[in-house]
């Protein structure tokens, strides 16, 4: 391989991708806005906790708040609390005279409910047991596994993150192969003494790069204070994740590229591999509540193991042992695609 | 001299449609040689299969002294080629194109300034290529066929679609690339421009060479007579047909026309007459060598 040729080939891919301001904005800042928009929209996660309608005070309110479950909502007057659980505006109210305690709640909300009673009786058996004095029958030890439960910001990262690099890889290496082909690029490129293996190593090596400086622009934008990313101690991790699924999106681009003759047939094609793909993979919003088949779905798609694997290493602190799985199927979706691609590839229309 | 191109009896054909049909010629080291005809007789085909970018179905081609197909890298430092798409790389300058062509064959940066210089686009360099008036993209696209200086240089139209001053610019710039030694095979459209560039021509029309030699051989052979245009009426034409060395003679609205293959002779009888008001002189031109091959009248 010439080492003059691969460098100048990639800088003149790399000029013509940052000149071209469209595809600059949709590869670069379209997937970045979404993050920011994102981000800012479902905000922290004092959104997510329960609401409760309280009045009086006691240690039972205390222990309530303590559990950083719910967040209590006071009110001097009993019946203006009632009346907010019947309006459905708040799904439990918590009315508190002496030592009796009254939970009222909306049986509507089934989830809040359950959430509700389960709390709520949980706090109260633990005060009932230490009035008593008696040493605890069973003990249970409680930790979470993360540094916070999942505030929006911590998956959306890695989410969006990936996202985007899988949006950049595919747009990129399809468009260009394309634009190539119809303007008899690759034929002039064929008649000098390069390979077919330095032109390709040096779009993937731009691909990469681009890829390199999305994850940094959107980490650093994730960590500013309005967003609050907490980074885990593993995130360095991410690099050989960035560079597989890279490659696998890559692939996709090559094998999107060789199928479609016009610039216009190649990025419908991507967007309808890609826009679904995110949606399957958690890109957006955790799959985990998703029906069970949509999720088997989504494990055969490769953007869904490398949001999993970013969000092992980048918030949920994971090992290396967390890359096993995400890297082997990304590995070998690229092995798979990029010989379908290289099988169907033509230089010419 | 030796031959930079030996092109035997080649064939090329897209389903029933025989695109080349049996094609044979050669190429001398260091000529101007043209490959002409209307569009769809195969030019560009006949090109692209002795550079080595198409198979031909059957026939030989030797380019400097080896076969193109298939891809040889030895070869392709030697070859220097102008597709008929000009083909650049997106959003780069004229400099950057020229460099990243070098690099391709591993010339330094340097060279991009001296080719900007020979097609005369020194002040262009910065100038991204698709803000290139027809005639500079042409220019650009033929510097970068140049820019790792190979011996053999295939150009496919490069003076299509351009307007007249811009194709005199480039024949200017053709030939200035003759006189660095290059053997160039081109092809065009346009006889009248061949027949003023090149060594030698070969006509070809339906994937077959109708002709095959200098352009004034070619029309020395076709022994067609000289035209000789007058004002109507500047002389009687029964005086004109009488004249010794005439042929023919007729009158229009327009002009006196007389045929004769002795011109010499006509035109100083006629200066002696003083008769020479509105003289044109017609010689046979490639198109008449066309014209007379296939019957129909050559059309681009
Ligand atoms: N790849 C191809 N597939 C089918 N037909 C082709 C192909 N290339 C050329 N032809 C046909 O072969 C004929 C000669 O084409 P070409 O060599 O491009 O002519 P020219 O360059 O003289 O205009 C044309 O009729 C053209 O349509
Ligand atoms: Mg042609």
């Amino acid at each position: 391989m010439s080492t003059t040729a691969f460098k100048s080939l990639s800088t003149a891919m790399f000029k013509g991708f940052v000149r071209d301001k469209m595809s600059l904005f949709f590869m670069f800042f379209f997937p970045l806005m979404f993050l920011v928009v994102f981000g800012l929209l479902l905000g922290d996660s004092g959104e997510d906790k329960i609401k409760i309608a309280v009045t009086g005070d006691g240690p039972v309110v205390a222990a309530l708040d303590q559990t950083g479950a719910v967040e209590i909502q006071r009110f001097d007057d009993e019946r203006a609390a009632l009346a907010k659980v019947e309006d459905g505006d708040l799904p439990a109210a918590i009315i508190l005279r002496g030592n009796a305690i009254q939970l009222r709640f909306a049986a509507s909300d089934q989830v809040a409910a359950g959430t509700v009673n389960g709390l709520v009786s949980g706090v109260v058996d633990k005060l009932n047991l230490s009035a008593t004095g008696q040493p605890a029958a069973f003990s249970l030890q409680q930790q979470p596994v993360e540094d916070a439960s999942l505030k929006p910001i911590q998956y959306l990262t890695p989410g969006i993150l990936s996202w985007g690099i899988s949006i950049s890889a595919v747009f990129g290496a399809a468009l260009t192969m394309v634009s190539w082909r119809k303007k008899q690029v690759l034929r002039r490129i064929r008649l000098a003494p390069v390979s077919a293996f330095t032109v390709l190593t040096s779009r993937l090596t731009v691909s990469v790069g681009i890829a390199i400086v999305q994850a940094i622009t959107f980490v650093l934008v994730a960590l500013t204070p309005p967003f609050g990313l907490k980074l885990s101690g593993s995130w360095y991790l991410a690099l050989p994740l960035l560079v597989l699924g890279t490659l696998a999106f890559f692939a996709i681009g090559m094998l999107v590229g060789a199928f479609c003759k016009t610039e216009e047939a190649a990025s419908g094609a991507a967007n309808i591999l890609v826009m679904p793909m995110s949606f399957l993979s958690g890109s957006f919003f955790p799959i985990e509540n998703a029906p069970g088949w949509l999720q088997a779905v989504s494990q055969a798609l490769p953007l869904r193991h490398m949001n999993d694997g970013m969000l092992d290493v980048l918030v949920r602190g994971k090992g290396i042992e967390a890359l096993l799985l995400p890297c082997s199927v990304l590995i070998a979706f690229t092995a798979v695609v990029g010989f379908a691609a290289a099988k169907i590839f033509r230089w010419e229309d | 001299m030796t031959d930079a191109v030996v092109v035997t009896d080649i064939r090329k054909s897209y389903g029933d449609l025989n695109a080349v049909d049996g094609v044979s010629f050669t190429v001398a080291e260091g000529e101007f040689f043209g490959i002409l005809g209307p569009n769809g007789a195969g030019k560009t085909t006949t090109l692209e299969i002795v550079e080595g970018l198409r198979e031909p179905d059957s026939g030989t081609v030797e380019l400097l002294g080896v076969n193109p197909w298939p891809r040889n890298p030895e070869l392709l430092p030697r070859v220097g080629v102008q597709l008929q798409a000009s083909s650049f790389f997106e959003r780069l300058t004229a400099r950057e194109q020229l460099e990243t062509f070098g690099s391709l064959y591993g010339v330094g940066t340097a060279k991009a300034g001296e080719m900007l210089e020979l097609v005369g686009l020194t002040d262009k360099a910065d100038v991204q290529e698709n803000k290139l008036s027809g005639g500079q993209r042409q220019r650009l696209s033929i510097a970068c066929a140049l820019v790792h200086d190979p011996d053999v240089v295939f150009l496919d139209e490069p003076t299509a679609a351009l307007d007249p001053q811009a194709r005199r610019n480039l024949w200017d710039v053709l030939r200035a690339i003759q006189a660095r030694g290059k053997t160039i095979v081109y092809t065009t459209h346009y006889l009248d421009e061949a027949e003023i560039l090149c060594d030698r021509v070969a006509i070809m029309d339906r994937g077959k060479v109708l002709a095959l030699d200098s352009p004034a051989a070619l029309v020395r052979g076709l022994d067609a007579p000289t035209r000789i245009l007058l004002q109507p009426g500047a002389l009687p034409l029964d005086t004109a047909r009488e004249l010794e060395g005439v042929d023919t003679a007729a009158e229009d609205e327009v002009s006196l026309t007389i045929s004769t293959r002795k011109p010499a002779r006509v035109l100083s009888t006629l200066a002696e007459r003083g008769t020479l008001d509105g003289l044109q002189v017609r010689t046979a031109t490639l198109e008449d060598v066309f014209l007379d091959h296939t019957g129909r009248e050559y059309r681009a």
